[in-house]
């Protein structure tokens, strides 16, 4: 067995975590259950009194082997399952996914589809955005954001149920474009939308963000260094709260995002707060990239959504692709290997959560039990994204 | 951790502030009508959108016949394994009677010397299950039939007791909704008939 000097730090199974040489400190669970580990997180703390001394978070309670379906699935088959690895942000996984095999098998996509895809997807960043918005602050003890931000995000869902037919886990993207075009109607609601989403931002300022007791839980707290970012691999949201300016829309532009201007907005604390703020200034943006992409469409080249999609036994060739795209919580990577016949010889996944997560060992040693909660909740989990 | 900076009396009452400026947005919310649904005495009205479980579309002439032609184009596609489709058994052969060849063709169209050519089965299915509980509403099954003989459904209030009630039968599910839908109205309605679905539609 692993002895406690040996131990590297959230690096060893629970099974290994005892209890340090001191006498007075206590081990405990933080979840499986705990409200703020979103569903299915385990987090095993000694603690010396209120202050922890280690942390380490334990996964696997949400497992689904998505990648090894990916194996057994075709590569229509295993569309749906992109919905469910990130189910805040399915849309992104969704194009990355259709992106890969695209690349993989020279499809051509119309740019109709190409700007109703982005729009989709910026619309599930500001859905994604929204609700960790609400469950932060749930965690931090507010109950009344999370009301707000479901009340707007539910106005969203409307419309995105129109073409989709879902609410939360979308099955819209398709080899080659996607499912349903947007009418007149709906594009006119996405409008009407972004007026009114713009005009919420200044009650959500008033209420959370200049709020004091918001800022005392997240001021200075899990302080991040551009190091330490850079060193667990943390991409999106974490990695720009820290000074890192990188954005994949921005740094390797895919499907059509070169054309619109947008900024990415980065900020150099690295405290839970910044990457709160970036993540609501990431909402505006989103807003901009949405309001330029409907300027576009109309102007976009045919009318196609799909032009040419492949039969349901496709058979990509034989090769191997890796895409990766910006999504709601960082960078998200699929590398497909192909051999050429009708499922993919190998699917991997990179998502951003858990090499996010993988900060928390670190971050939360020292700190108290109550401002780990705070750092947990700014890294914004999505536990089956981790636990793929 | 960072220590925290000392704070000058004004510092502190701005920070206070914030707390009334939040107590505001609050109060105004209060007084805005109730946007949240009763349900189940309320339901909400968007469910034409809404992509529910699966159901087999009827031929225009005959409503309670699935257009369905047993491709099995569905079942291959479906991620979830949870669409079932039997095909109807081709009908008993009849040994074909050798008189029944006209004696003046010629030997090589002589179809007596063939086998006997296979009935071929019917292209309708006498099962169409729908296992809901495993489906995860991907929707290619309703992309890739050839003939659009599958739609979604607007059925969003589900509830049942056990997995065995979201196992539909489709073949009856449509039997039972073209049971339900008016009847086609005939091409001259008798008077009598007009009225009474005037005076039905008008009730
Ligand atoms: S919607 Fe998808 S999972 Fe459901 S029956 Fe159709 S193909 Fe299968
Ligand atoms: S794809 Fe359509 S026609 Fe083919 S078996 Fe399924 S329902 Fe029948």
């Amino acid at each position: 067995m692993l002895k406690f000097d040996d131990q590297i730090l959230g690096d060893a199974y629970c099974r290994h975590f005892e209890r340090g040489p001191d006498d007075d400190t206590m081990v405990i669970n933080m979840g499986p259950q705990h409200p703020s580990t979103h569903g299915v997180l385990r987090v095993v703390c000694e603690l010396d009194g209120e202050y922890i001394k280690r942390a380490e978070p334990v996964l696997g309670y949400i497992h689904r082997m998505h990648e090894k379906m990916g194996e057994t699935k075709t590569y229509w088959q295993f569309l749906p399952n992109m919905g469910r690895v990130d189910y805040l942000h399915a849309m992104g996984w969704a194009h990355t996914y259709v992106m890969a095999v695209e690349k993989l098998g020279g499809i051509e996509v119309p740019e109709r589809a190409e700007y109703i895809r982005v729009i989709m997807t910026e619309m599930n960043r500001i859905s994604s955005h929204l609700l960790w918005w609400g469950a932060y602050l749930l965690d931090l003890g507010a109950f009344t954001p999370i009301m707000y931000a479901f009340a707007d995000r539910e106005i969203m869902l409307d419309i995105m149920q129109d073409p989709t037919g879902s609410r939360l886990t979308y099955c819209y993207h398709r080899f080659g474009g996607v499912l349903k075009d947007l009418s007149p109607a709906v594009l006119e609601s996405i409008r009407d939308w972004v007026k009114y989403q713009r005009e919420r931002w200044p009650m959500y300022k008033d209420l959370v963000t200049d709020n004091v007791i918001l800022r005392g839980r997240v001021e200075n707290i899990g302080v991040i260094d551009k190091d330490m970012a850079i060193r667990y691999g943390a991409t999106g949201p974490v990695a720009r709260g820290s000074g890192i300016n990188y954005d994949c829309r921005k740094n390797e532009p895919y499907s059509v995002y070169d054309r619109f201007d947008f900024d990415v907005p980065v900020h150099q604390e690295g405290d839970a707060f910044a990457r709160y703020l970036v993540r609501v200034e990431e909402m505006e943006q989103s807003l901009r990239i949405i309001e330029q992409a409907l300027d576009q469409i109309d102007k976009a080249e045919g009318k196609h959504i799909v032009k040419k999609a492949p039969k349901p036994t496709y058979k990509a060739p034989a090769g191997e692709v890796y895409m990766a795209t910006e999504g709601a919580r960082g960078k998200i990577g699929i590398h497909v290997a192909s051999d050429g016949s009708k499922t993919p010889y190998r699917i991997k996944l990179r998502a951003p959560g858990y090499c996010n997560l993988s900060l928390f060992a670190e971050l939360a040693t020292g700190t108290i039990l109550a401002d780990a909660v705070s750092i947990l909740g700014s890294i914004d989990l999505v536990i089956p994204e981790i636990d793929r | 951790m960072k220590e925290r900076k000392k704070l000058t009396f004004w510092e502190t009452v701005k920070r206070q502030w914030s707390l009334v400026v939040g107590l505001k947005v609050t109060g105004k919310n209060y007084i805005k009508p109730q946007i949240t649904t009763h349900y189940p005495r309320q339901t909400v009205d968007n469910i034409s959108t809404f992509k529910g479980h699966v159901q087999l579309v009827g031929k225009p002439k005959q409503p309670d016949v699935a257009k369905c032609i047993c491709c099995m184009l569905c079942v291959t596609s479906c991620p979830s394994s949870c669409i079932k489709v039997v095909k109807m058994k081709p009908p008993k052969e009849d040994p074909i009677p050798e008189a029944a060849a006209p004696k003046d063709m010629p030997d090589a169209a002589q179809p007596a010397k063939q086998a006997p050519p296979k009935a071929k089965a019917p292209k309708t299915p006498v099962k169409w299950t729908l296992d809901f509980n495993l489906c995860s509403l991907c929707g290619t099954c309703v992309e890739v039939c050839p003939v659009k003989s599958i739609e979604y459904s607007n059925d969003s209030y589900l509830a049942g007791y056990s997995r065995k009630d979201f196992e539909y039968d489709l073949l009856a599910d449509l039997k039972e909704r073209a049971a339900k839908m008016p009847a086609p109205a005939p091409k001259k309605a008798p008077k009598a008939v007009e009225k009474e679905t005037a005076e039905q539609a008008e009730a």
